[in-house]
């Protein structure tokens, strides 16, 4: 007999672990570079300060982790909320590859420009 | 003469079966957070992008995000979050069954623990970005 193994676990390990990672850090950052440095309720970073912020080795790699947890939790999230709350689980096979192939691709281009700044 | 296996009856869901009770619009409101939580991080990577461009555009940037629909989606954005955050602390004590010397910590430990780290880290990013 042979069990085929399903991704499932792992898709919502990423997921669990994405609803935590964005629950943390989401909110601050959002308010900081969403809002206050936008309408000047704070004075935003120089450019030169935050280049070197984004720079160090270990804010690419907190703000990289932070990207892809956040695009699975999002894929993961998001495909069961069209499932379910639209009622759309005749497309279901192709709401997963949408999905989670975007959390792949976002994946990507957050290593490519947290690489290259 | 065959018998056929009986078919369940299977009741007809409507596409809007969210709107009909209060629990049932707060369950969805907070499963859209997900995509506010996929809004930000575009939004993060275009601002890296605009950082790693250089000074005019980080400055093209910011005046970007300070236009109307910007500042609004970043509000609508802002608040699903914080609905996200809270709402998945007020889970965290029903997926996590931690036990120290055989006893089951409270509930509200564990929620307070979320609390104090996020109140710590964010604490840590005031620091690193206001300076």
């Amino acid at each position: 007999m042979t069990n085929k193994r399903s991704p499932e676990p792992l898709a919502w390990l990423l997921f669990s672990a994405g609803g935590m990672a964005a629950a943390l850090l989401v909110p601050v950052l959002l308010f900081l570079f969403g809002l206050a440095f936008p309408l000047g309720w704070l004075p935003a970073p120089d450019h030169a300060y935050l280049l070197s912020v984004l720079r160090h080795p270990l804010t690419r790699l907190i703000l990289f982790g932070l990207c892809v947890l956040a695009l699975f939790h999002w894929a993961h999230r998001f495909r069961y909320t069209l499932a379910h709350g639209l009622r759309l689980e005749r497309f279901s096979a192709l709401i997963v590859a949408i999905c989670y192939g975007a959390a792949v691709l976002g994946s990507g281009i957050a290593a490519y420009l947290l690489l290259r700044v | 003469m065959t018998t056929t296996t009986p078919r369940l009856y299977r009741k007809p869901v409507p596409t809007f079966w969210w709107l009909q009770r209060r629990s049932y619009l707060l369950f969805v409101l907070r499963e859209l957070s997900s995509v506010f939580v996929a809004w930000f991080v575009v939004y993060l990577l275009l601002l890296v992008d605009a950082v790693g461009s250089g000074s005019a555009e980080y400055q093209r940037f910011l005046s970007w995000s300070s236009g109307g629909w910007v500042v609004a989606l970043n509000t609508i954005a802002l608040l699903f979050v914080l609905l996200h955050t809270v709402t998945w602390f007020g889970l965290a004590p029903k997926a996590m069954v931690v036990r120290v010397r055989n006893r089951r910590v409270a509930p509200a430990v564990i929620v307070g623990a979320h609390y104090l780290l996020w109140g710590l880290l964010t604490a840590l990013v005031l620091w690193v970005v206001l300076r």
